[in-house]
């Protein structure tokens, strides 16, 4: 796995100004980064607060990127910037080696997007849908009919349709294809320019879980075959999970950037929380036992769940609160965006 | 693929969607004919039969000219209309994020929206044919070379609407009030030769007044008619009225395509 390089600032203005957080991610085994974000800013026309706040990250080429956060945290603002349909306010956007404002069609070039609604013409055939995508990217003069395009493109199509599985299907209109099989054969398409990033907008939503499993499964051959690295926005935590790298937004900040477990160690705080009639005793017994609290006004206890037992029955005081938190990853996402709100 | 190949190419297949998708669409191939029909149908044959006398000449040939002219135009706007609700929809969202000038994708929209228009052009002769309208092979050539003319002038219309309004819905609700006083300013089925000043000025700025004069310039070319429904006059009308389109649609489009590509990335 690689690691991404650099350093992420966010900064989040407080009332009393503006106060910097500077999370540094663990360096390792640095590559060229493909996409590299700085100091981001988009301030829509007529809004007060920013989209996007000053936010700064690197891709590094071939990884699987995950941009997690809630509904309207600057995801999709974030995306659009970065495929070239929105221009930012402030700051520089990079993609494989070309500056987003300044060289959107080299970088439309060089990308692949699997939007949030469909992008596919429902009425129209799937060899259509291809073939326009086809003509559009300048891979082969369009023509109006299939059997009036060239060889090479009929070939490429039976492959698509044999991979798909959808060779009787495939001069059908797309409206009779299933959930699952429209956003694969919009990832396919995606793929027909050779993209050196692919951006998924949230690409499960609304897909039942088999549906979810087999595009994951179908996503994972495409980057091991072709080093495609992808671009993820999502608000499912578990698909955030197999990412390389996870960065997650909220309210158009970084909020947290690392891999899974870094996250996850980062953001999971386990503690014991106890209470006591006689609080002035367990205040001692606690400070006897070295054990640091602190009182909210019941007694938090900072410790791994593994430590409980032993922590309780080395104190000696009657308790009349036992309370345990031991937060999954994403409970601990759920409060981290909760704070924020 | 390089540079104007590619671009061309581009262009060639956003307008060959646009017929492809109106041909796929039952219910709007039905819709898109059925309007004029009934414009001609039943206020022309209906003023024909109670005001033609006093007229002095065929008023369900002159609303047919009239309408064949504002059919293509408005529908050519209304087309080029949905290009800003299209960006976030369907197959659209594909082409802006396309490697393909602004310039090629508007042009492309506006060229597939026309022929979308003409497909409806064919309706109208169709029905102009039911109801006797003297057709003659040079006719017909002339009303579909005005109406390729008609379409580029409304694609362009529509075009400066979308860029000033921003939104399709704030277009769509400017539309009526910009389309609508064109019909009769315009004189698509009302004489416009005598009016008062103020309307005059107006008539004089609708872009859909010169298109539907130059269909009937055309279109009533050796017709005992002519002098009564033209505005120009002989000889000069159908030049003048061709610069004038040319200018408007020159000015809309140049002007149009600016700030569109301006307001669609500085949102």
């Amino acid at each position: 796995m690689q690691q991404q390089s650099g350093t992420i600032v966010t900064r989040q203005e407080d009332k009393h100004g503006e106060s910097a957080k500077t999370i540094q991610p663990e360096q390792g085994m640095a590559a060229t980064p493909i996409i590299s974000v700085e100091h981001l800013v988009k301030r829509y026309k007529r809004a007060t607060t920013n989209a996007v706040n000053d936010i700064s990250f690197s891709v590094a080429t071939g990884s699987l990127f995950a941009l997690l956060g809630p509904n309207g945290a600057g995801k999709t603002t974030t995306i659009s910037i970065l495929t070239t349909t929105l221009l930012p306010t402030s700051g520089t956007v990079t993609i494989a080696g070309y500056d987003v404002a300044k060289k959107p069609a080299s970088v439309r070039e060089n990308v692949g997007i699997i939007f949030q609604k469909p992008s596919l013409d429902l009425n129209l055939t799937a060899e259509e849908n291809v073939r326009f995508h086809a003509a559009l990217y300048g891979l082969y003069a369009f023509r109006p009919a299939y059997a009036l395009m060239p060889k090479e493109y009929q070939h490429k199509v039976q492959e698509f349709a044999t991979l798909l599985d959808i060779k009787e299907d495939l001069f059908r209109p797309v409206k009779k294809y299933s959930g699952g099989m429209k956003r694969k054969l919009e990832i396919l398409r995606s793929l027909l320019h050779q993209p050196k990033v692919l951006f998924l907008d949230e690409p499960t939503s609304g897909l039942d879980p088999n549906s979810r499993h087999s595009l994951w499964t179908y996503l994972d051959k495409v980057r091991a075959e072709n080093g495609t690295t992808i671009f993820l926005t999502t608000h499912y935590l578990e698909e955030a999970e197999q990412a390389d790298q996870i960065c997650v937004i909220n309210k158009g900040n970084i909020v947290s950037f690392g891999t899974p477990t870094q996250i996850k160690s980062e953001l999971v705080e386990e503690y014991l929380l106890i209470d006591a009639e006689d609080r002035a005793q367990l205040r001692a017994e606690l400070a006897r036992l070295k054990l640091p609290f602190t009182e909210t006004p019941r007694f938090k206890i900072n410790i791994e769940g593994s430590q409980i037992h032993k922590t309780l029955k080395a104190i000696e005081t009657p308790l009349t609160a036992i309370e345990t938190h031991l937060p999954t990853l994403e409970d601990a996402y759920l409060e981290i965006v909760g704070e924020q709100q | 693929m390089i540079g104007a190949a590619r671009e061309a190419n581009a262009i060639a297949t956003i307008a060959f969607r646009d017929i492809l998708r109106f041909l796929r669409d039952p219910a709007r191939l039905i819709g898109t004919l059925v309007l004029p029909v009934i414009f001609i149908g039943i206020l022309g044959g209906s003023f024909q039969a109670n005001a033609g006398k006093q007229l002095g000449y065929d008023y369900l040939l002159f609303t047919f000219t009239g309408i064949f002219a504002q059919t293509l135009f408005q529908s050519t706007a209304s087309g080029l209309i949905s290009l800003i609700e299209d960006r976030e929809n369907d197959f659209s969202q594909e082409i802006f994020i396309s490697p393909i000038s602004r310039y090629s994708i508007i042009f492309g929209k506006i060229l597939g929206e026309s022929l979308v228009a003409l497909t409806q052009a064919v309706g109208v002769i169709g029905f102009g044919i039911i109801v006797h309208v003297p057709f003659t092979p040079e006719r017909l050539l002339g009303l579909i070379v005005v109406g390729i003319i008609a379409c580029l002038l409304g694609g362009a219309f529509g075009l400066l609407l979308i860029s000033s309004f921003g939104s399709q819905r704030a277009a769509n609700q400017i539309l009526p009030f910009l389309i609508f006083p064109q019909f009769f300013l315009g004189g698509v089925f009302s004489p416009i030769q005598k009016l008062p000043i103020y309307l005059d000025i107006l008539s004089r700025i609708s872009p859909l007044r010169y298109a539907v004069d130059l269909t009937r310039d055309i279109f009533y070319i050796g017709h005992p008619d002519y002098d009564k429904v033209v505005l120009h006059g002989p000889g000069a009308g159908p030049l003048f009225n061709l610069i004038i389109i040319g200018a408007m649609f020159t000015t809309f489009l140049v002007i149009g395509t600016t700030l569109f590509v301006r307001s669609e990335k500085n949102r």
